[in-house]
């Protein structure tokens, strides 16, 4: 089967003052079709830039492409034109974020955001765009498919007027407006308290199976990525660490740093459970630890570690990267 | 029973808005800490968990209520008589970024207590920020550095040497890990489970993260629209929840484990803080609806496990 997204190993630095920054070293992922696939790791890790770069959202300079490649459906997204990629953002991939309200514009009522929206998909297409009112009857049929009450009345309101968890269900609307094979969702809950998280994950969850879409998820918090993924990649610091069935990746983790991550999260089910951290920080990519990534603060290091970058291999029916996985159980 | 360290009583906080109508961010507060105790304060945003911290410390003015530290009501202090309280009572912040100067160095942000407080000075003063730092596990060295040189982890460890160097009894924790990532957030809970059974604080531990607050605290008081709605022993309040708000926030968790999406138990937002609702103010959103809850305001009642709430 043609994988949906295939990236191959893709590298990305930014160019800044103090030198190169190499954010992303080598990141091989293919996601097939109907997929949920959570990416986890801490910050800097390059989880949200390699998000990012699926739908060609990077600005080069200061970003720049030292290798690999990403395609989306079997075309090169670097390859695209401008017609092309307008295509590939909203009917291919659909993103929402972190913080909604970033991405609303305050000053123009949601229906009016929402018809440009509807209006900018069809000349993606290559379809006449259709009239402002047919767009607007389009739009409250979105927001009903997000569960908001009275869409006809909400399409007058202002994005302020909105709660948190409103907001980021009209995003989750105008990402559907494309009609995406594919949702990346970045941190989509993380702005919102906890009954509000439960709320709009459940909705996630419905959309993604009601439509057949496939789902990337990138989150740094595990429980997030486990009631809505079966598949989890695990990142750090610009590298794929571990990829795995969600399964056996939480019972039973083959790299040290998952380990370290799912040893580190406190859970409210296993008081007993007393966490424990990972001694050390994340690397400075501007000049990063040659090797593995990790070694530094790996507990099972050892001097090959520090001299040769482990690739991802099959072990133990999932893809790890560590010299050590066969014997990391 | 010993006597509480800290005692408070009708504690509120109410901003007024034009047109006669008033925020309550804090709406009528009681809460005890005996010495050497971890109470948990948990709630989502705007719930008033954060004022009721800052209400605690005298960083902003009560409305009304009793705050009763050591014996002393210190709502009503003056400037000058609170100064033996301040060097009682500290705070930690959530985001040690912003509570740096980023211009002074780490002696100068650790030692101001000391200093203002005309405590040390000269070879002494430097001795002592030299045992603070090692008491939070950051080396010597790191005296001399900027708040940019650190990472956010060893920030905050620098924040808490601050709030030690006065041998506080009580310190607030304003979410104390939510700026950090989880690996490092495991490093500073343990760091500071230690540090309370090391030097006998009592804290009070403000959060949003009810799996953290399971980690670190012996009792916790769940907040909602500026009340507390039910109060006890952390293991009895998580596990066997009797407010429906409670229960629908521990449902609401994520475990670290996969497959477990919670079926959403609670529709709706939070009403603003300008418009409470009449009678109990969770009765809106919640499922056990009576006809008494929209008329009547429930009380917190109980002993040891105390909830706000007719029908639990």
């Amino acid at each position: 089967m043609t994988p949906l997204l295939d990236i191959r190993g893709y590298r990305l630095a930014f160019d800044g003052f103090e030198g190169r920054a190499e954010v992303l070293d080598g990141i091989d992922l293919a996601v097939q079709p109907g997929e949920t696939v959570g990416i986890v790791g801490e910050t800097g890790c390059g989880k949200s830039v390699l998000a990012r770069s699926i739908a060609r959202l990077v600005e080069m300079p200061p970003g720049r492409v030292l290798g690999g490649s990403i395609a989306f459906e079997g075309q090169d997204v670097f390859a695209m034109d401008g017609r092309a990629l307008a295509r590939l953002r909203g009917h291919g991939v659909a993103m929402i974020f972190q913080d909604p309200m970033t991405y609303l514009n305050p000053v123009f009522s949601i229906g009016s955001q929402m018809v440009d929206v509807i209006r900018a998909h069809d000349r993606a297409e290559g379809r006449s765009m259709r009239a402002r009112p047919a767009a607007r009857t389009r739009a409250a049929e979105l927001l009903a498919a997000v569960r908001l009450p009275e869409p006809d009345r909400l399409l007058d309101r202002y994005p302020h007027e909105l709660s948190g968890g409103m907001r980021q269900r009209v995003l989750i609307a105008m990402a559907l407006s494309g009609e995406p094979r594919m949702l990346v969702a970045d941190e989509p809950t993380t702005a919102l308290d906890v009954t509000i998280q439960a709320q709009v994950l459940r909705l996630i969850a419905e959309l993604v199976a009601t439509r057949g879409l496939t789902l990337l998820l990138i989150s740094h918090d595990l429980g997030v990525i486990g009631a809505l993924c079966r598949r989890v990649v695990v990142m750090y610091a610009g590298t794929v660490v571990e990829d795995a069935d969600a399964g056996l990746l939480f019972d039973r983790p083959r790299h040290p740093y998952t380990r370290g991550l799912l040893a580190a999260v406190p859970d409210l089910a296993r008081p007993d459970h007393r966490v424990a951290g990972i001694p050390g920080h994340i690397p400075n990519l501007l000049a990063p630890p040659g090797g593995c990534r990790f070694h530094p603060r790996c507990p099972l290091a050892i001097p090959r570690c520090a001299a040769e970058k482990p690739g991802l291999r099959d072990v133990d029916g999932r893809r790890v990267a560590c010299h050590r996985a066969e014997e990391a159980a | 029973m010993t006597a509480p360290l800290l005692e408070v009583t009708g504690l509120a906080k109410t901003y007024p808005l034009k047109g006669g109508r008033a925020v309550r961010a804090v709406d009528g507060i009681d809460l005890a800490l005996t010495p050497g105790e971890s109470l948990g304060l948990v709630g989502e945003s705007g719930c008033g968990k954060s004022t009721v911290a800052r209400l605690l410390l005298r960083l902003i003015e009560p409305t009304s209520g009793v705050i009763r530290f050591a014996g002393t009501n210190i709502a009503t202090l003056s400037d000058a008589a609170l100064r033996p309280f301040r060097r009682d009572a500290q705070i930690i912040f959530q985001n040690p970024h912003a509570a740096l100067n980023p211009r002074r160095t780490v002696f100068a942000s650790v030692a101001e207590p000391l200093v203002v407080q005309r405590i040390a000075s000269g070879t002494e003063l430097q001795g002592r920020v030299a045992r603070l730092l090692q008491q939070v596990g950051l080396p010597e060295t790191f005296l001399w550095r900027y708040p940019h040189e650190l990472s956010g982890g060893q920030k905050q460890r620098v924040c808490i040497a601050r709030a030690l160097a006065l041998e506080p009894k009580l310190v607030v924790l304003d979410e104390p890990t939510s700026a950090l990532d989880v690996s490092v957030q495991a490093q500073i809970l343990d760091f500071l489970q230690d540090l309370r059974t090391r030097f006998g604080l009592t804290y009070l531990f403000i959060s949003h993260n009810l799996a953290v607050v399971r980690q670190v605290c012996d009792r916790v008081a769940v907040m909602y629209l500026g009340r507390i709605v039910e109060e006890g022993p952390a293991e009895q309040v998580f596990a066997a929840p009797r407010h429906p708000y409670t229960r629908a926030l521990v449902a609401s968790v994520l475990p670290p484990r996969p497959g477990a999406l919670p079926d959403a138990p609670l529709a709706g937002d939070v009403p603003n803080a300008a418009e409470i609702p009449p009678g109990c103010r969770f009765a809106p959103r919640c499922p056990l609806r009576m006809e008494r809850c929209t008329r009547d305001d429930p009380a917190l009642e109980g002993n040891a496990h105390r909830v706000a709430c007719w029908a639990a």
